[in-house]
């Protein structure tokens, strides 16, 4: 049986109306943000089944591009997102699809940066704001962000995944959970790690120096602080 | 671990000579693994949020985003300052406070889940209508509020408290059950009169599907606040006079889990069924959702 915090019952804080359709999409974006890395300076949103078709009135399209900027579900400036986005030039697509067998609350990113590159990362809203990311550039993943998270990406050679969790053990951060996706052998892979406790900046440029690395990146989970 | 079905919460309150409330704060700070204080400090923040979204949209008229819903908390404060209602200053101010917080998150406010979006006016428009009538201290509606929170987390385990697996039932059902619990112990009443409150609650309620029009959170869900908010202050009562329920807490909510899964998915929330796909309501759709 499942346990369940208070904060889970009467919470979470957060801008309405649902919160599948506004707060999840909200930390999905912030997520996939996180994920892109980069100034981004364009946006478009494949949107999925009830996303689809009711991503007007929920707001949807308004809790996307908040997160985008970094906004928290709970941030009240989310409903002037647009404006906003707008302000700092990012230019946003939304475009209603199908992504196939997936739930009905996903939206695929395709994210473009000011250095041109593009990250496409697919997450699902899966109900009272929480979320999992489905793919990154075409690797399969599942992560919730629920913990801090390391996304690593690598050679994928021997002993790359035990200089990793060296340095997680010289800063005494347990890991939780971890999974390794790859397309083929000796190819790069991908490895999705939760942590029990933050993973620093710090920790993340060590591991980054890892000289089989191709990037690394730290998503901590969104905690609901001071507003 | 949190207690997994109601009675034995009561007994684990009645052995210990505790409120529900205290037994929530104290499984709360073995849960997060954080002081009793900051929990405490949590759920302040969590009240200041809710009595905003009370009193907003009550002081001026609020639109959703779709313009589906809106102003009718307004209204009822106006009507309710004139004195002429039939049921009373004190059901009316709560029925605004409970309009308010659906009109608020309709409008993408800041609100809070409680248990659901959906369902956010139930909760705050009760512990705060009884704490002005009962001169409770702000601490003494954080307390309410870990009673609630309590009697949920026992929903939760045993039921849902999502429209998409349990219909409103689950959503606005769950809400006033939790309301009612802590009103109860705010007026001085036991944790097994708490849980008789909630179940006499869902009873009342069993059964109610999850129809929203145009699929968006407004029609019928903002006047479902009402009614729970009623329900929940109107069972306190009942339960105070000294009434109990025929059938136990834990029967009720597994009845309540054994409907919502007879539920077709046409009531659970996807706007196919009951109110939303009548054909007023099918009007306001094609309106909201015209390019």
């Amino acid at each position: 049986m499942q346990d369940y915090s208070v904060f889970d019952i009467v919470g979470p804080i957060m801008i309405g109306p649902s919160s599948s359709h506004t707060a999840g999409a909200a930390r999905l974006a912030k997520v996939a943000a996180t994920i892109a890395d980069g100034k981004i300076i364009k946006a478009e949103f494949l949107l999925h089944g009830s996303f689809a078709e009711t991503y007007k009135g929920h707001g949807t399209d308004k809790a996307l591009v908040a997160g985008i900027l970094a906004m928290e579900p709970w941030d009240e400036r989310l409903k002037d997102s647009f404006k906003l986005a707008k302000g700092e030039g990012i230019e946003i697509i939304f475009t209603p699809t199908d992504l196939g067998e997936v739930h009905p609350n996903t939206v695929k990113f395709i994210l473009t940066k000011e250095d041109g590159s593009v990250s496409n990362i697919t997450g699902s809203s899966i109900g009272g704001g929480n979320i999992l990311i489905i793919d990154i550039d075409g690797q399969e993943v599942a992560f919730t962000g629920k913990y801090p998270t390391l996304l690593a990406q690598y050679r994928d050679l021997p002993g790359v995944i035990s200089k990793l969790s060296s340095v997680l053990y010289e800063e005494n951060i347990n890991i939780a959970n971890m999974r390794v996706y790859r397309n083929g052998k000796g190819k790069t892979a991908t490895m999705a790690l939760e942590a029990d406790s933050i993973i620093t900046e710090v920790v993340a440029e060590k591991i980054r120096n890892i000289k089989e690395m191709n990037s690394v990146q730290s998503i901590n989970p969104i905690v609901e602080g001071v507003f | 671990m949190f207690a997994s079905r109601g009675e034995e919460l009561i007994k684990i309150c009645n052995d210990n000579h505790i409120p529900i409330w205290e037994y929530a704060i104290r499984e709360e700070v073995l849960l997060s693994e954080v002081s009793r204080q900051d929990v405490i400090e949590n759920m302040r923040r969590t009240l200041h949020v809710m009595v905003d979204a009370s009193i907003y949209a009550q002081e001026q008229p609020v639109r959703s985003i779709s313009g589906l819903i809106g102003g009718d908390a307004y209204k009822i404060k106006l009507y309710a300052d004139k004195g002429k209602t039939l049921t009373g200053g004190f059901l009316n101010r709560a029925m605004a406070r409970a309009l308010s917080s659906s009109e608020v998150n309709a409008a993408m406010g800041r609100i809070v889940a409680c248990p659901t979006a959906g369902s956010c006016g139930i909760l705050p428009a009760v512990i705060l209508s009884a704490g002005e009538k009962l001169n409770n201290s702000e601490d003494e509606l954080i307390n309410a509020l870990f009673t609630a929170a309590g009697v949920g987390v026992i929903i939760a385990k045993n039921a849902t408290l999502s429209g998409a697996e349990g219909g409103c039932q689950a959503e606005c059902g769950s809400a006033a059950a939790m309301a009612s619990a802590a009103v109860v112990e705010m007026m001085g009443g036991t944790p097994e009169q708490a849980f008789t409150a909630a179940a006499i609650v869902i009873k009342n309620i069993l059964g109610l599907v999850c129809d929203p029009v145009a699929g968006l959170v407004e029609v019928p869900c903002a006047k479902r606040n009402v009614a729970g908010t009623v329900s929940a202050l109107t069972t306190a009562d009942l339960v105070m006079s000294g009434v109990f329920s025929k059938i136990p807490f834990d029967e009720v909510i597994e009845a309540m889990n054994r409907v919502g899964r007879q539920m077709p998915v046409s009531l659970r929330e996807t706007a196919q069924g009951g109110i939303a796909i009548t054909p007023t309501a099918l009007i306001f759709k094609k309106e909201i959702f015209k390019d």
